[in-house]
C-alpha cells in the first residue's frame, strides 16, 4: 500500500471541509494528514491529504472527490513532479549536557531552536515527510514534552522531468 | 416585483414546472404554507401522515413520471423525518427535491426549538444540499437545486430555509429553466472498440439498470438487444425495459435472479453492462461476476467503473445518446446459436414455482393482479419477500411501472411511493404490493390516499412473521427464528376500514379475484390481505458470497 499526495481545489464555502472528510469516513479511505489553505484566489481553499491505499482505491478516491460539486479538482501528486513540505514543532526537555547534543542535531538538519527556556527547547523544521520522520529518530532518545506536525503541502513543480 | 422567501420558493417550483408536491406543516414552514395557501390552484399539495410518507411519495412521484419530486417538511423532527427517504432516493438515484424549513438564522447554532443541522445529517445522503441564508440567493439557489437533482446520475438535493428568510422581501424575476446539459463528448475510440468487441462476440449477454430508465434510453436499448441479438438480464431497478415474456428478457439477476440469467452471465464472453452499478445483491461474488467475460460498462457515473468488479472497457455518458452512437456501429448478427442455446437452457433448467395447488400462491398472486388489473399498471413493493416476488413476476412492460426500493431496501418505501405514481399519474390504477412487517411501518398513509381518493389497491402478503428475515433464519440460522414470528393480531380488514378505504380478506385464489376484479372498478383505496403460509420461500436464491454455482432452487 502506497502513500499517495492529493491536492484538491475547493470552493471557499461553509461545510466543504466536513463533506470531504465525511466522504472518507463513509468510504472507509484512510486521511493520514489533511492541511488546508487559502489559494491566491479569495473563492478557493486548497485541501492537500495524504492517503494509503492501492490503486484501485486511489482511483475511487479521486472519482468520488471529483463528484462533489464544491471541489473544482483535484490533482495526484507523484513524488517526481512535486514539491512537498511539511512543518515540525517539537518541544524537549532540555539539561546543559543534551542543550549541546540537540543543536548539533538541529544543525546537521537545518532546524531551527525557535524557543529556549532554561529546561526547555522548541525546535522547528521543515522539509519532506521523510526528512522529519529521520529528524525525529535522532530526537527519540530525549524526553519530547509536546510536538505537532501540519501535514503535508504540496505542489506540482513545472520543472519535473517526467 | 418584490415578493417574500415563501412567494419565491413557489414562482421558482412554478418555473420548474412543478405541479404537486407533497408535505407536512409546522412551525418553520409557516411562511411557506402560507403563500402555498394562495398557489393553492396552482400547486396541488398533498398532505401526508408522516413526513417519511411524504419523501416516498416524492420519490414515488419522481420514478412514476420522470419528473422531479418535491416535498416539503418543518424544522426539527419533520426534516430528519425525511432521512429514509431521501437515503432512499439517493441510492437508486431518483431526482427529488427536499425544502425543509428551519428556526431563524438568529437562532441557527444556539439548540433552538425544533433546530437540527439538518445539512450535516443528510450529507451523505444528498447529491448536494445547501443552507439559505439570504433571500437574495434564494431562488438561485433553488433552481440549482432541481439542475443538480437533475443533472448527470440524478438524485436528492435538500435546501433548507430558516424562517426569517422565507418571510424576508427582496426582488423577484422570473428565469426558464435550462435545458438539461448532456454528454459533452462520448470516447470515439472507446465506442469503436466496444463496437467491434460486440460484433466479434460469440456469447454476448446484456447487463441494464436504473440507468436505462433514468436516461429513458429503453427504446434504443431494445433496439441494440434485437440487432445484436444479445440475451439480456437486469437488475431490479431496470424492471420494463423489456417486457416480460420478451424472448431476449431473462429476467433479473442476482441473489434472487433468475436461474438463466446467473448462467448466462457465467457463460458470456463478452458482458455489456449499462447503467448498472454491480452491486452485492447482483454480483454476490464480484471476484467471479462474469468471470470469463470482457465487461463492458456504460455509465453516467465514472465513479462507477471499476468500483465493485473490474472492468476493461468503459463509456462515460448518458445511456441514450451513447447507444444512439453504438447502435449503427453494431452489425446485425445472423448467428442465433448462442441465443437458441440460452433458450434451451431456460426452457429446460429455469425455476419453475408449483403451480398446483389450491392455497394462495405468491407469483399466481402476481399474475392475478396483472390478469384483472391489466399491464399498465404502476406497481409499487415495500420491501422483503413479497418484494422478490413481485420483482421476479412482475409483467411490467414499460419502465417506471415498477417502483421499488431497491438499493437502500427501505421497508415502509411501498404505500408512499404508490401515493406518489397516483398523483403523478392520474387515470392509472397503482397496485400496491406489501408485507405484513412493510406494511405496518407505514400503513398510517391510508388516511392520505382516502382524503384523496386515490386509486391505490394494497395486495398484503400476510404470512404473520418477517418473511425474509425468517428464510435467512431457516436457511442459515439453523431455523433458530429470533423475533420474526411476531404474534401480532392486526385486522387489516376492519384497520382499512377504520381508515375509511376498503378491506378484503382473501384464502384462495377465486376470492382473489373476486377482491381485485371490485378492487379495478373502485377508485378510491382497497387493501386485500392475502393470508400466505411463513413457509413460503424466495427462490432461486444465491446465497450473499457464493456464485450461480451454488444457486438454491429447492
Amino acid at each position: 500500500m502506497k502513500k499517495h499526495i492529493l491536492s484538491i481545489i475547493v470552493e471557499n464555502n461553509a461545510g466543504v471541509l466536513a463533506r470531504v472528510s465525511s466522504l472518507f469516513g463513509r468510504r472507509g479511505y484512510n486521511i493520514d494528514s489533511l492541511t488546508v489553505s487559502e489559494t491566491h484566489n479569495p473563492g478557493t481553499s486548497n485541501i492537500t491529504l495524504t492517503v494509503t491505499g492501492d490503486d484501485a482505491i486511489l482511483e475511487q478516491i479521486i472519482k468520488q472527490l471529483e463528484k462533489l460539486l464544491e471541489v473544482i479538482s483535484v490533482k495526484h501528486l507523484s513524488d517526481n513532479s512535486a514539491l512537498s513540505r511539511e512543518l515540525l514543532l517539537i518541544k524537549i526537555r532540555i539539561d546543559t549536557a543534551t542543550r549541546a547534543e540537540l543543536r548539533e542535531i538541529s544543525q546537521i538538519y537545518e532546524a531551527s531552536i525557535v524557543d529556549l527556556a532554561p529546561t526547555s527547547m522548541m525546535i522547528e523544521l521543515t522539509g519532506t515527510t521523510q526528512k522529519i520522520d529521520a529528524f525525529l529518530l535522532n530526537l527519540q532518545s530525549y524526553p519530547i514534552l509536546e510536538m505537532c506536525r501540519t501535514g503535508v503541502t504540496a505542489l506540482e513543480r513545472d520543472s519535473a522531468v517526467k | 416585483m418584490q415578493k417574500n422567501g415563501s412567494e419565491i420558493i413557489m414562482e421558482v417550483l412554478l418555473e420548474q414546472g412543478v405541479d404537486t408536491i407533497f408535505g407536512y406543516p409546522g412551525g418553520a414552514v409557516l411562511n411557506i404554507y402560507d403563500a402555498l395557501y394562495s398557489y393553492g390552484d396552482r400547486i396541488r399539495h398533498i398532505l401526508t401522515a408522516h413526513e417519511q410518507g411524504a419523501s416516498h411519495a416524492a420519490d414515488g412521484y419522481a420514478r412514476a413520471t420522470g419528473r422531479t419530486g418535491v416535498v416539503l417538511a418543518t424544522s426539527g423532527p419533520g426534516a430528519t423525518n425525511l432521512v429514509t427517504g431521501l437515503a432512499t432516493a439517493f441510492m437508486d438515484s431518483i431526482p427529488v427535491v427536499a425544502i425543509t424549513g428551519n428556526v431563524s438564522t438568529d437562532l441557527l447554532g444556539k439548540d433552538s426549538f425544533q433546530e437540527v443541522f439538518i445539512t450535516g445529517i443528510t450529507m451523505p445522503i444528498t447529491k448536494h444540499n445547501f443552507v439559505v441564508r439570504d433571500v437574495t440567493k434564494l431562488a438561485d439557489t433553488l433552481r440549482f437545486a432541481f439542475e443538480i437533482a437533475n443533472s448527470g446520475r440524478p438524485g436528492p438535493v435538500l435546501v433548507d430555509i430558516p424562517k426569517d428568510v422565507s418571510a424576508a422581501l427582496c426582488d423577484y424575476e422570473p428565469k426558464v429553466p435550462l435545458k438539461k446539459e448532456k454528454t459533452a463528448h462520448v470516447d470515439e475510440e472507446q465506442l469503436k472498440a466496444i463496437a467491434d468487441l460486440l460484433n466479434h462476440s460469440k456469447r454476448p449477454v446484456m447487463l441494464y439498470g436504473g440507468g436505462v430508465v433514468a436516461s429513458n434510453a429503453s427504446a434504443s436499448v431494445m433496439q441494440l438487444i434485437k440487432k445484436a441479438k444479445i440475451p439480456s438480464c437486469h437488475t431490479i431497478m431496470g424492471t420494463g425495459v423489456l417486457p416480460y415474456g420478451d424472448p431476449y428478457n431473462l429476467g433479473i439477476i442476482g441473489m434472487h435472479g433468475s436461474v438463466s440469467s446467473s448462467k448466462a452471465v457465467q457463460q458470456a464472453d463478452v458482458l455489456l453492462a449499462v447503467g448498472a452499478r454491480f452491486s452485492d445483491r447482483v454480483a454476490t461474488n464480484a471476484g467471479k461476476f462474469a468471470k470469463d467475460a470482457e465487461i463492458i460498462h456504460i455509465d453516467i457515473d465514472p465513479a462507477e467503473i471499476n468500483k465493485n468488479v473490474p472492468i476493461h472497457y468503459s463509456l462515460i455518458g448518458d445511456v441514450k445518446e451513447v447507444f444512439e452512437k453504438l447502435l449503427p456501429m453494431i452489425d446485425e448478427r445472423q448467428d442465433e446459436s448462442w441465443l437458441e442455446e440460452i433458450r434451451s437452457f431456460r426452457s429446460e433448467n429455469e425455476y419453475r414455482p408449483d403451480e398446483n395447488c389450491k392455497e394462495l400462491k405468491p407469483h399466481r398472486i402476481i399474475r392475478d393482479i396483472y390478469n384483472i388489473f391489466g399491464k399498465d399498471i404502476v406497481m409499487a413493493t415495500d420491501v422483503g419477500q413479497h418484494q422478490m416476488w413481485a420483482a421476479q413476476y412482475s409483467r411490467a412492460e414499460e419502465p417506471r411501472n415498477f417502483l421499488t426500493s431497491g438499493g437502500l431496501g427501505t421497508m415502509g418505501y411501498g404505500y408512499g411511493a404508490a401515493i406518489g405514481a397516483a398523483c403523478g399519474r392520474p387515470g392509472t390504477k397503482v397496485v400496491h404490493i406489501t408485507g405484513d412487517g412493510s406494511f405496518h411501518m407505514n400503513l398510517n398513509e391510508l388516511c392520505t390516499s382516502v382524503s384523496n381518493n386515490l386509486p391505490i389497491t394494497t395486495v398484503l402478503f400476510n404470512n404473520k412473521a418477517l418473511g425474509m428475515v425468517y428464510q435467512w433464519q431457516k436457511s442459515f440460522y439453523n431455523g433458530r427464528f429470533s423475533y420474526t414470528k411476531s404474534n401480532r393480531k392486526t385486522d387489516f380488514v376492519l384497520l382499512a376500514e377504520a381508515f375509511g378505504a376498503r378491506g378484503v380478506r382473501c384464502e384462495n385464489h377465486e376470492e382473489l379475484r373476486a377482491a381485485l376484479k371490485e378492487a379495478a372498478d373502485y377508485d378510491g383505496p382497497t387493501v386485500i390481505e392475502c393470508i400466505l403460509s411463513c413457509e413460503e420461500r424466495v427462490l432461486p436464491m444465491i446465497p450473499a458470497g457464493l456464485t450461480a454455482d451454488e444457486i438454491i432452487l429447492e
